[in-house]
């Protein structure tokens, strides 16, 4: 690691300043995702605001009937908390699904959304990567491609998004909140969250400089039946190859978002109608324009068949 | 810095380069550094930066003056010697690091120490002594719970935390029913204690041990 100062945040407004003042600044908040890449010096932050001080760390009701998640919840207390277990079990499922107990006691809502891809080029210093190091190149492409993208990619990252949680917040129609550093607010809605990478993969989100998640909020419950099926190479510990995030309602309409795709959890609202006709002609339209490589072509049947086991276990 | 518990060094004190154990004095944590060198990333600082920090381990309170740099593993390790706790992987794969932190498990090597001002650690030192071993201690000697022992430490504190889990109600992945209680199946304690690896695969002996300790518990 490369040397930090470090310093603890008082108040959310204050600390948004405080990373726009100071060169380099990062908040740290679990630190699991941030240490393991300041190890690697992959991140090189020159200060770290540990944002944990902060009281945002409850999930509270909305006076719409929804819940408003505090950036700070753990990814644990939030998958165990009971309204979000009863009424958005999509996101208790997708939480349960990733990490471990151990990761899952620290990580939070905030440092969840934010995680950044597990491109093993990414991670490889050694290797071009116009994320780690804008314009150097992407050694993915023609590389070793089968974790990686298969839908929005472009010529220059094909990495995928790697949260569970983000899955299923994209099947809620969650909506981020934030302060910036002038102390404004604003609520970003969580499909224009996270963006594909276009020609600056090493932009991953509509975050701005020392702008800090203060909360997700989510809308009334959905209703339905929610699943959220992750599959990967072992049955725990592992991120996904494809998952599923799925709100099935009695009527056989729905909400479908897919993780192990593509840069941000993969959803197409237009192509949910196609849901009542199967997971054949839905998964071709959620996924039309795909563009696997031989090696990650696999992916596209994968998702089909986990969206119609999901469908087959929905209507029971 | 007004926006923080950082005492007032700005930027220019740091690059003219005050000496940390001023700062130390004033309140901890502490930051200081000196100029960046040309080719560095945004505010890319050269010379560490030092800071202090108390916190509870094994019920004795201790103070530290350490590299903010120092995960709480290195400080448990390399700091206050208790060699207990395992580094495996230092990057959150294996949990060898395991301890339990104000109650709840975590892994030590993806926390910073100046990040626990405060709080309490519990390591495999502290759950029970050679002479009166912790209960899933001694499950783990009577059932065999491993072969060169590596993993142990983190295997015996996380699965003391695990089941403090399962009695709190928090469900995993293969909890079938979201809102019933969680049980003490052995699919359900697989599942939970798969943050933790075992290179020699004791694992059906560990199962063994935690299952053992959970009967006597219900
Ligand atoms: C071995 C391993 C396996 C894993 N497996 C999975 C898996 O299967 N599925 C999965 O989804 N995840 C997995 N994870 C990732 C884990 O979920 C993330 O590391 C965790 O959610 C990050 O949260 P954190 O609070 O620790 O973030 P941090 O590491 O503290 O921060 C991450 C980023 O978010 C920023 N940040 C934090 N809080 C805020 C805020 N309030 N506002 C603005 N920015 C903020 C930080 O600056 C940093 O850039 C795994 C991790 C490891 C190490
Ligand atoms: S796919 Fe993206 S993250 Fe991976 S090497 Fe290419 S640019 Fe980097
Ligand atoms: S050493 Fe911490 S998880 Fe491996
Ligand atoms: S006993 Fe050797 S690694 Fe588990």
């Amino acid at each position: 690691m490369k040397p930090f100062t470090y310093e603890r945040a008082r108040s959310p407004a204050e600390a948004a300043a405080a990373a726009a003042r100071r060169p380099g600044a990062k908040f740290i908040a679990g630190g699991t995702n941030l240490l393991d890449l300041m190890k690697l010096q992959i991140e090189v932050p020159a200060h770290l605001i540990d944002v944990n001080g902060l009281a945002l760390d409850k999930v509270e009701p909305t006076p719409e009937g929804g819940l408003r998640i505090g950036a700070l919840v753990r990814n644990t207390d939030l998958a165990a908390d009971e309204r979000v277990r009863r009424d958005y079990a999509v996101l208790s499922r997708a939480l349960l699904a990733g990490a471990t107990g151990q990761l899952r006691n620290k990580a939070t809502t905030a440092g969840n959304l934010l995680q950044r891809t597990r491109c093993p080029y990414f991670y490889d210093t050694a290797q071009p990567c116009n994320k780690r190091q804008p314009g150097s190149g992407c050694a993915a492409i023609g590389g070793f491609t089968r974790p990686l993208a298969v839908i929005g990619g472009s010529e220059a990252c094909i990495a995928t998004n790697p949260s569970d949680m983000a899955v299923a917040m994209r099947a809620l129609d969650a909506v981020v909140e934030t302060v910036r550093p002038d102390g404004t607010t604003r609520s970003i809605p969580i499909a224009e969250f996270h963006r594909l990478p276009g020609g600056t993969p090493h932009i991953e989100t509509a975050l701005e400089a020392g702008e800090l998640i203060t909360a997700v909020t989510l809308p009334p419950p959905a209703g339905g039946r929610q699943f959220y099926r992750k599959v990967r190479d072992r049955a725990s510990y592992a991120f996904a190859l494809v998952s599923v995030a799925a709100v099935v309602q009695r009527d056989g309409t729905g909400r479908v978002a897919l993780g192990g795709v593509a840069h941000k959890p993969w959803r197409v609202e237009g192509a949910e109608a196609e849901l009542r006709r199967g997971a054949k002609p839905a998964m071709a339209a959620i996924l039309d324009g795909a563009r696997p490589t031989p090696e990650n072509a696999f992916k596209l049947a994968l998702a089909e068949r986990t969206l119609a086991s999901v469908l087959a276990e929905a209507r029971g | 810095m007004p926006a923080s518990d950082t005492p007032s060094v700005t930027r220019r004190s740091a690059m003219a380069g005050a000496a940390a154990s001023a700062a130390a004095a004033s309140l901890p944590p502490v930051a200081l550094a000196q100029a960046p060198s040309a080719a560095a990333p945004a505010g890319a600082l050269e010379a560490p930066v030092t800071a202090t920090l108390s916190l509870t381990v094994n019920g004795e309170a201790q103070s530290l003056e350490l590299d903010t740099r120092t995960t709480l593993l290195d400080a448990l390790r390399e700091h206050l010697h208790l060699t207990g706790t395992k580094k495996g992987c230092d990057h959150g794969q294996c949990g060898a690091c395991t301890v339990i932190l104000d109650g709840k498990r975590v892994y030590s090597c993806l926390t910073l120490a100046v990040m626990h001002e405060g709080d309490a650690v519990t390591t495999i030192e502290g759950l029970g002594r050679p002479d009166s071993l912790h209960p899933m201690q001694a499950a783990f000697v009577k059932h065999d719970g491993y072969q060169c022992g590596y993993c142990t430490p983190g295997q015996i504190c996380a699965s003391v935390a695990m089941l403090e889990e399962i009695k709190a109600g928090i469900p995993s992945h293969v909890t079938a029913d979201l809102t019933a209680a969680a049980q003490t199946t052995a699919e359900e304690i697989r599942e939970r204690m798969s943050g933790n690896i075992c290179r020699c695969g004791a694992y059906s002996n560990i199962l063994d041990a935690i299952t053992e300790v959970a009967e006597r518990q219900a």
